[in-house]
């Protein structure tokens, strides 16, 4: 029996897609049978970010609306045979797929894989209620600016009212660690603590994700990137490794020695 | 035969006259008596009004026979009601009392979008976040960070107040005041407090000292019971 974890974060551009994408392939890596679902119907790109869009014949409406069974509309990924994704459909809107369509469909999703990773839209709305409906936990993303923050604050309060497992999570991504230090961005700390629940990890801003999602590979693919061991220690902590939070600075160092070691100037 | 004791009785100290009236005869049957001991009493019209504290024991007084009374008392007579006590309250009158009177507590963060409101007292025992809300028609006691807004006596009382551990306050609203914070980045405060300054007609916060200066009643139970 597996577990459904919503990625969400109420404001859009936060990389929520980018994370899901990410985990779920951090995830294959380790061998666990992995399941995406693209839940933003209308405007669908996790099939882009995972370079699967040639490869969709049926969508989630499809499913719910019966004109195909829903391992016909599984997508299997080009690297790892463990890992799918159910495509959102581009045609229709959020209204096509109901809560209770939802929760059959990652029922049936649990029986047969390890983790249902569910990308959530932006907004509160109907495509919202629908992605939650079927998730025993939840992360929230979030960026390290006012307006990202408050907006998580506002899915955290609603994410409380609903039935889950275990109280939601907080990925703060594109970290500019530049600015946190000189004061001009919200520290992880000051986040932390206004959002009060617990952080499960924090990912730099790096030029490698938008590279590597441009391209189809998600950046978790490449051992090497900041983000990339971010997005892998994301993936250790769900797994309930106890991986520390490396600080900022730290991980600076490592990537420093890093560089050197290969020779790099740095 | 035990001795018959008056209907009415009537004290006088320096503060005016206290009238008593016997809780145990029929409502009308007291009215007829005291009309006839008011026509009774001599009075000096040239003097200043004389102020009377009736006193009607363990009988439930509504307002009607407050009205009823008030009238029999004032009318053609140099007299002010200043109060009329009674030691019996109606059921729902306690009730309310008691709900508007007592603290509610609460321990959760109060987050964006969410909204907190409560009757009476409010203490929070969390934050609450930008964007959240809290609301009371008494005061608000935050044991945490108020970032959010606050509105104390949300029903017209201006003298409560807001009280928080950390304050940084998107908005404070004590009854139909408002203030906001300044558009300039500052810091929050710690341990202190909102009240409406009367001088300055606004709302300012203080150090919480400046309670127990300034709302030293605030802290009685039994004077906002009399308070309503």
């Amino acid at each position: 029996m597996g577990e459904a974890i919503v990625i969400t974060s109420g404001k859009g551009g936060v990389g929520k897609t980018t994370t899901t994408a990410n985990i779920g392939t951090a995830l294959a890596l380790m061998e666990k049978k992995v399941c995406l679902i693209d839940t933003d119907i209308g405007l669908r790109n996790l099939d882009v970010i995972m370079g699967l869009e040639n490869r969709i014949i049926y969508d989630i409406v499809d499913v719910v609306e019966g004109r195909c069974r829903l391992n016909q509309a599984l997508i299997r990924d080009k690297r790892f045979d463990s890992l799918t994704l159910l495509p959102a459909a581009q045609t229709s809107d959020k209204s096509a797929v109901t809560t209770e369509g939802m929760k059959k469909i990652v029922a049936e999703l649990k029986q047969e894989y390890d983790y249902i990773i569910i990308d959530c839209p932006a907004g509160i709305e109907q495509g919202f209620q629908n992605a939650i409906a079927g998730a025993d936990r939840a992360i929230v993303v979030t960026n390290p600016e006012k307006s990202s923050v408050r907006d998580a604050d506002r899915i955290i309060g609603l994410l409380e009212q609903e039935d889950m497992t275990e109280a939601p999570r907080l990925i703060i991504n594109r970290i500019r660690n530049h600015m946190m230090q000189s004061g001009d961005i919200m520290e992880v700390d000051e986040i932390v603590q206004l959002l009060a629940i617990d952080l499960i990890g924090i990912v730099i801003d790096d030029e490698e994700v938008i590279k590597a999602s441009n391209n189809g590979e998600p950046v978790a693919l490449n051992p090497n990137p900041k983000a990339s061991i971010a997005y892998r220690n994301i993936a250790r902590r769900i797994l309930g490794e106890n991986v520390p939070l490396q600080s900022l600075e730290e991980e600076k160092g490592i990537f420093q020695r890093f560089k050197k070691f290969i020779g790099m100037r740095s | 035969m035990h001795e018959k004791k008056p209907i009415i009785t009537i004290k006088g100290n320096r503060e005016g006259l206290t009238l008593m009236i016997d809780d145990e005869v029929p409502f009308e049957e007291a009215l007829v008596e005291l009309k006839d001991k008011l026509q009774s009493t001599q009075q000096n019209k040239n003097e200043p009004l004389v102020s009377v504290k009736v006193q009607s024991g363990n009988r439930f007084v509504d307002e009607e026979k407050r009205d009823r009374l008030r009238v029999m008392i004032e009318e053609d007579n140099h007299f002010k009601v200043t109060a009329i006590e009674t030691n019996v309250v109606h059921r729902d009158e306690a009730l309310r009392w008691k709900e508007e009177s007592g603290i509610k507590r609460t321990h959760r963060i109060i987050r964006s979008g969410q909204v907190l409101k409560v009757t009476g007292d409010l203490l929070l025992i969390g934050d609450v976040n930008p964007g959240g809300k809290v609301m009371a028609t008494g005061n608000i006691y935050v044991l945490g960070n108020l970032f959010g807004i606050a509105h104390a006596g949300y029903k017209g009382d201006r003298n409560t107040f807001i009280a928080a551990s950390y304050m940084k306050p998107t908005q404070l609203r004590i009854a139909d005041y408002i203030s906001r914070a300044p558009d300039y980045v500052a810091d929050g405060v710690y341990m202190e407090c909102g009240v409406i300054d009367d001088n300055e007609d606004k709302i300012i916060i203080d150090s919480l000292k400046l309670l127990s200066r300034k709302r030293n009643e605030i802290s009685g139970f039994e004077r906002r019971m009399q308070n309503g």
